[in-house]
């Protein structure tokens, strides 16, 4: 397969998509691990949610 | 379970935690299928092999849309029924819809440049793209100005509500007004006018970035839930310190 005398823009496009696709995997799996960090903080200091405690009842 | 049960942010959190890994398999097998069947697709008559931008511009144009009518429909849920995953669901969209809009902007310009011999025009469908992409942006904006998420998800719903009007408008400005670009060739009347060996990559393409969507969208809400709880838990113990 040859991409022509545009292979720049073909190659550029891609690069693109693969960056951008990248970026929002990552950015999903930072904000979990951060929200899964401060809720085992929360629990640590033994802050529970109203609808954990109505659950232990 | 009954698919009212998944409207509980709890038995939610259960699902995706089950099916989020597998998502992200069926995601990475498709795309390996797409592209394998890009890399082998013929050039086109006309435009050569810069015809494989289009294998990723047309899914990013589609989801670009697709993504705004899901925000849409969980706007409803939010002005309607005041449901807490519908403001979940949209919020999680936003940035999801940003990206791929964004990315169907840029990879047109990119196959723009070649083929009409510059990267931007302000016309019809290119115009009312980049005001979808900005509408993002707003709702996005939006839900970090106002601090309480179900008054935030209120204002951003009847934003998106209005903003749903662009929808037709980008659809049918390649038929309403003169444009550079090319008129519907998938979905419309009278079937799609690409040759099966450029269709078939475009559709498995396609496929590849909506379960993209979908396996991004879930873990974004599954986020935005435990954003939520985090943020009661704080309220709960400020409260409780005062």
């Amino acid at each position: 397969m040859t991409l022509g005398p545009h292979a720049a823009f073909i190659i550029a496009a891609y690069a693109a998509a693969l960056v951008v696709v990248l970026g929002l995997i990552s950015w999903v799996l930072a904000d979990h691990a951060a929200q899964r960090r401060l809720l085992a903080d929360l629990e640590a200091r033994g802050v529970t949610r109203r609808s954990d405690k109505a659950e232990a009842v | 379970m009954a698919l009212i049960d998944l409207a509980n942010p709890t038995r939610f959190l259960a699902l995706t935690a089950r099916i989020l890994p597998w998502l992200a398999i069926a995601t990475a097998i498709v795309f390996a299928v797409g592209l394998y069947l890009v890399w082998f697709a013929p050039d086109d008559y006309q435009q050569g092999a810069t015809v494989k931008i289009m294998f990723i511009h047309v899914p990013n144009a589609w989801l670009a849309m697709a993504v705004w009518a899901v925000m849409s429909i969980a706007s409803i849920g939010t002005l309607v029924w005041r449901h807490p995953l519908a403001d979940v669901t949209a919020k999680a969209a936003a940035p999801l819809g940003a990206a791929f809009t964004f990315l169907a902007l840029l990879t047109g310009s990119l196959w723009g440049r070649p083929m009409w011999g510059t990267y931007w025009v302000w016309d019809a469908r290119l115009t009312s793209v980049l005001v979808l992409f900005l509408m993002y942006l707003g709702v996005m904006a939006l839900w970090h100005t106002v601090e309480d998420p179900s008054r935030a998800g209120r204002a951003a719903a009847i934003l998106t509500l209005v903003g749903a009007i662009n929808l037709p408008i980008i659809k049918f400005s390649v038929d309403w007004w003169n444009t550079l670009h090319q008129p519907a060739s998938v979905f419309r009347v009278g079937g799609p006018t690409i040759a099966p060996s450029i269709l078939t990559p475009l559709l498995v393409m396609a496929l590849a970035f909506l379960l993209l969507f979908v396996t991004l969208h879930f873990a974004a809400m599954r986020n935005e839930i435990l954003r939520r709880r985090v943020r009661a838990m704080w309220l709960m113990q400020a409260h409780a310190a005062s």
